[in-house]
């Protein structure tokens, strides 16, 4: 614990040489000062002596947002992320602590597309995601739409926001756009995407869409913005712009920036094709199972308590022939078993080989062409809504959001 | 001009790019490209964010008055990082490792824990809006009792290819920047110490040369005046002249303020729409113009068009402002009738407005939005006119001259970058870090070990080639050879438009080993080199010329050529033997060595005449 607080005018010694600074934080057992010029450097702390205190700092002025009533009303719905990240400089790391005004004054265009409710769920980042965090966001989208909101649009980050689009697909039926938005580059920087992805998603939520659905940037350049369907839409970069891609079939609309024209696909649902309704429960014991060559049978074993369990299987979707018998006896003892591909790309067939054979006489249900993370999400919604087994079985072969796809396109 | 009474006080900047295998914040080569060789181009806008005290900088703020999209040219060079489109990697030990040989020379202290700041930057030159920069060391000594103030490790900028098209082959390669202390007071110590730490920089033998490679910036300010930041000065031998003109211009910017308070001079607060009063102008400026703008200065007649600079008046610095809303510049009534505006149109002008004949009128037109912003600008200019000389970062002109670029910018600018981690510089490291041999003490060294003429010596260490002389020595080809083949013969052949580049320093090398073993003439060399850029191996082109010429056939040859001038030798007795060697040489195409040609020759006019 430092004796000098953020703000305080340190004097200190650089290997001899005289500073004096604003005291900022402690790193790794170094005081980091910064410098008239702006500079920050780490200094020995025994040769820090205080100056001054820092004093109260009066806090910025913080701009009042001002909304245009005229506008239709969108709500906006924080959940944390990058798109909504400061810099704590105390740990010196990016952190989700923006309200939802702060992404008004952030990207003050937003005011130009609607006016806006905010709410802020959670500050957290998506890692830190959870099936209740899903349920709560499920309600509050719920509850804005049903109170009026044109549109709603949801800030997350982007790591696990294809999970989340997909659980509210699921749990949501609604007849106004739902759009998740997030951002690569932290909405420090000037290059940010946030100001694009923010304003694209605010259009998209104004928009004759009517489905959950993800806006980011369709390509490196600050022209377009792809909205991807919630369960057809998946993280493919660690850091690109475009890491979102949809998934064996176009984005359902896109967003051309700066003029902010939407172009829905003739795929997409329309707003006001279904009542909305929200059906919250989760079954949270299901897990997910990335196959691999000489996976022992125990990695299968340690979901023997869960309700649910999707594989991410190889090729056509197989398990070492050493797996089956574990999986028949966990899906006897009352776990649904749901085979999906790590291709990711393509439909899952367990017919053409043995092992594909052996696994569906075990009686794991094929999951088609759903990608394995979709596939989780809805296992938990489907064992959470429904206590029968063979209905279960039945709806995670059905599609229920676009999730699953009847035919298998040429040319994605 | 009295420069020390007028209390000149002048610092530099010194850029200078590092040749490290990497850059600064990837693992891309440093090297530079052809634009025509790019492979991918996208673009992007950039937004000012406010910094970590909650203010944008006004810097900043200035440049995002006119959003603009930039372009950027992507090669198989650059990576993701230059796109910002993934973190920054570790900073580059090898960058850090000569940055701190550099601090040591300077006898500077080296920051105990280096973090890496990020300073915003949104002309478009860089992709993420911020330029990564970290302090590395401060407080060091310069010859005379100049004093280096810090010393930062910095990644380069992309080029501008035109307009707001950049390429992004220059982005992130290391450069130092060190900073001095205002503690140079004639524009000739400015430029010496220039010179001298351009000479330490390059003594690391760890730098990039040539054009470009190295810029200079200078602070400079007077009594009464104010810092002024010029950008980017790049011709070392032009730095004491920009030092001299932006005295000069600090002191007519003095001169006008005072002259404007003694007249009691002042602004016009309201923007005057005339754009009626030039629907029939002859003006095409004027005529294309959607909306003119007029501001008042009362009591600043004549005082806009009083010069600042050669060809530079104060109306110039005040058009400099306007052109930041994206305008082309200004009309002022110290310069009309003139652009095809008449003399009845600037009477109308005067007469609509009411303005007496002390006063300045400033016409700014273009769109009713740039024409508005453009007034602001002129308004704001005006005043800081009254106030005297502005802080300002500007850009260099031809032949010494500055325009305004953008106010100096704060510490708002500034802020952590924290995708880096700090990187620590311990004692043992500080002390294991080899100081280089300064290329003034090896200048020295070589003229005594290698017998060398000391402008020989000099030039052989101040030499971007030095590296290939200091191989040729050391594969024992005679110093003198060395040097006028490294630092002579090839830049010669480049003059003539031979393709040197081409030349690998191995076959340089072996040309000079064929010499020195004697299988061919030290005369030969400049052939040899020609035809090896032509495509030949060293050993091919040695072979060619190589196998003699017999003192029998010599012989032959010297008399057979004396025989057919035979009156010219007669007529200028031994001064023939100039001339004549020319000739003897090319016959013998380089295989024998011109002072036993001579020697022959010398023989052979000595029988006849």
């Amino acid at each position: 614990m430092s004796t000098y607080a953020t703000g305080d005018v340190v004097a200190a010694s650089c290997r001899g040489h005289p500073v004096e600074g604003i005291y900022i934080t402690d790193r790794d057992g170094m005081a980091v000062l910064k410098l008239k010029s702006g500079y920050n450097i780490g200094v020995d702390q025994e040769t820090c002596t205080l100056v001054r205190r820092a004093g109260d700092q009066p806090a910025p002025a913080v701009p009042t947002v001002v909304q245009d009533e005229t506008l239709p009303e969108l709500a906006i719905i924080s959940t944390g992320g990058t798109i909504a990240s400061k810099i704590d400089y105390r740990t010196g790391a990016v952190t989700s602590q923006f309200t939802a005004d702060d992404i008004l004054r952030a990207v003050p265009g937003l005011t130009t597309v609607a006016r806006y409710r905010a709410e802020m769920l959670a500050t957290i980042l998506s890692e830190n995601m959870t099936p209740s965090t899903w349920q709560a966001l499920a309600r509050a989208v719920h509850a804005a739409v049903t109170n009026g909101a044109e549109g709603v649009i949801v800030t997350h980050g982007t790591d696990t926001m294809s999970y989340s689009a997909s659980a509210l697909s699921f749990m949501l039926d609604t007849p106004a756009p739902v759009v998740f938005v997030g951002s690569q580059r932290s909405a420090d920087r000037p290059s940010s995407d946030n100001v694009m992805n923010a304003m694209c998603a605010a259009a998209a939520a104004r928009s004759d869409l009517g489905e959950v659905a993800v806006a980011m940037h369709a390509t490196t350049n600050d022209d377009l913005c792809a909205v991807h369907r919630g369960t057809r839409v998946r993280k493919m970069h660690t850091s690109r712009r475009d890491a979102f891609q949809s998934h064996e079939m176009a984005p359902v609309a896109t967003v051309a920036y700066p003029s902010l024209a939407v172009d829905l696909s003739p795929e997409a649902v329309r707003r006001g094709a279904v009542e909305p309704a929200l059906h919250a429960d989760l079954e949270e014991r299901c897990g997910l199972l990335y196959s691999y060559p000489g996976m022992p049978e125990e990695a299968v074993r340690v979901y023997e308590e869960f309700k649910g369990l999707v594989i991410a299987g190889t090729g056509l979707g197989h398990v070492s022939s050493e797996c089956i018998e574990a999986l028949r006896e966990m899906i006897d003892a009352g776990t649904t078993v749901v085979m999906t591909s790590q291709c990711l790309h393509g439909r899952v067939c367990d017919r053409v080989y043995d092992t594909g054979r052996d696994l569906l006489a075990a009686g794991v249900v094929e999951g088609e062409d759903m990608l394995p993370e979709t596939a989780l999400t809805k296992l938990m919604w489907v064992l959470g809504n429904t206590a029968d087994r063979e209905e279960g079985r039945r709806l995670m072969a059905t599609d229920l959001k676009g999730e699953i796809r009847r035919r298998s396109d040429y040319g994605f | 001009m009295d420069f020390k009474a007028l209390g000149l006080k002048a610092g530099i900047e010194i850029h200078q790019q590092l040749d490290t295998a990497e850059k600064l914040f990837c693992h891309c080569p440093t090297t530079l490209r052809e634009t025509e060789e790019h492979t991918g181009e996208f673009f992007r806008y950039l937004h000012a964010t406010v910094s970590e005290m909650g203010e944008v900088d006004r810097a900043a703020a200035e440049e995002m008055m006119n959003r603009r999209q930039f372009h950027y040219l992507t090669y198989d060079t650059t990576c993701l990082v230059e796109n910002d489109e993934e973190p920054p990697a570790p900073m580059n030990p090898e960058a850090l490792e000569i940055a701190l040989q550099v601090a040591r020379t300077f006898e500077m202290h080296p920051v105990e824990q280096v973090h890496t700041m990020r300073k915003l930057v949104i002309d478009g030159s860089n992709t993420s809006g911020f330029q990564r920069t970290a302090m590395v060391a401060m407080g060091g000594v310069l010859p005379g009792d100049g004093e280096v103030e810090t010393l930062c490790l910095e990644e380069e900028a992309a080029q501008r290819v035109e307009g707001s098209t950049f390429s992004l082959d220059r982005l992130g390669i290391p450069l130092v920047e060190i900073t001095t202390s205002p503690c140079m007071h004639t524009p000739e110590a400015v430029q010496e110490t220039a010179e001298y730490i351009g000479m330490v920089l390059r003594s690391t033998g760890k730098v990039k040369r040539g054009l470009g490679t190295i810029r200079q910036d200078v602070n400079i300010s007077i009594k009464d005046g104010a810092r002024v930041e010029i950008k980017g000065v790049q011709d070392l031998a032009l730095i004491a002249e920009v030092v001299r003109r932006e005295v000069t211009r600090q002191v007519n910017l003095l001169a006008i303020r005072d002259e404007l308070r003694v007249r009691n001079a002042s602004v016009g607060e309201e923007t005057h729409d005339v754009t009626a009063l030039f629907a029939e102008t002859k003006s095409s400026i004027l005529k294309r113009a959607k909306s003119i703008l007029a501001v008042v200065l009362p009591g600043f007649a004549g005082l806009v068009g009083r010069e600042v600079q050669p060809g530079r008046r104060l109306g110039t610095e005040i058009s400099d402002y306007v052109k930041k809303c994206g305008l082309g510049g200004i009309f002022h009534t110290d310069e009309l009738p003139a652009y095809g505006v008449t003399a009845e149109e600037v009477a109308a002008l005067r007469a609509h407005l009411g303005v007496a004949d002390e006063d300045a009128v400033i016409l700014i037109s273009g769109s009713k939005e740039k024409a508005a912003c453009g007034a602001k600008q002129v308004r704001h200019r005006a005043r800081l006119a009254l106030e005297g000389v502005p802080e300002e970062t500007r850009k260099m002109l031809d032949e010494g001259n500055t325009a305004y670029m953008r106010p100096l910018p704060g510490a708002a600018r500034m802020y952590p970058e924290t995708d880096v981690l700090p990187v620590t510089i311990t004692g043992e490291h500080w002390a294991a870090v080899r100081v280089p041999e300064l290329l003034s003490d090896l200048a020295r060294r070589m003229e005594d070990e290698l017998e060398l003429d000391p402008a020989v010596a000099r030039q052989a260490a101040y030499s971007e080639h030095l590296p290939l002389f200091r191989a040729a020595v050391q594969a024992g080809i005679k110093p003198n050879l060395a040097a006028r083949t490294v630092l002579g013969t090839l830049k010669e052949l480049s003059r003539d438009g031979v393709a040197v580049e081409t030349i690998a320093d191995q076959d340089v090398l072996n040309v000079l080993a064929a010499v020195e073993k004697g299988e061919v003439a030290k005369e030969a060399v400049p052939d040899l080199l020609t035809e090896v850029a032509g495509g030949k191996t060293a050993a091919e082109a040695v072979a060619d010329h190589a196998g003699g010429v017999s003192a029998e056939e010599l012989a032959a040859i010297v008399e057979k050529i004396v025989a057919e001038r035979i009156k010219f030798v007669q007529e200028k007795q031994m001064r023939a033997l100039g001339p004549l060697m020319g000739v003897v040489m090319k016959e013998v195409r380089g295989k024998v060595d011109g002072k036993i040609v001579s020697e022959a020759l010398r023989a052979e006019i000595s029988r006849v005449i």
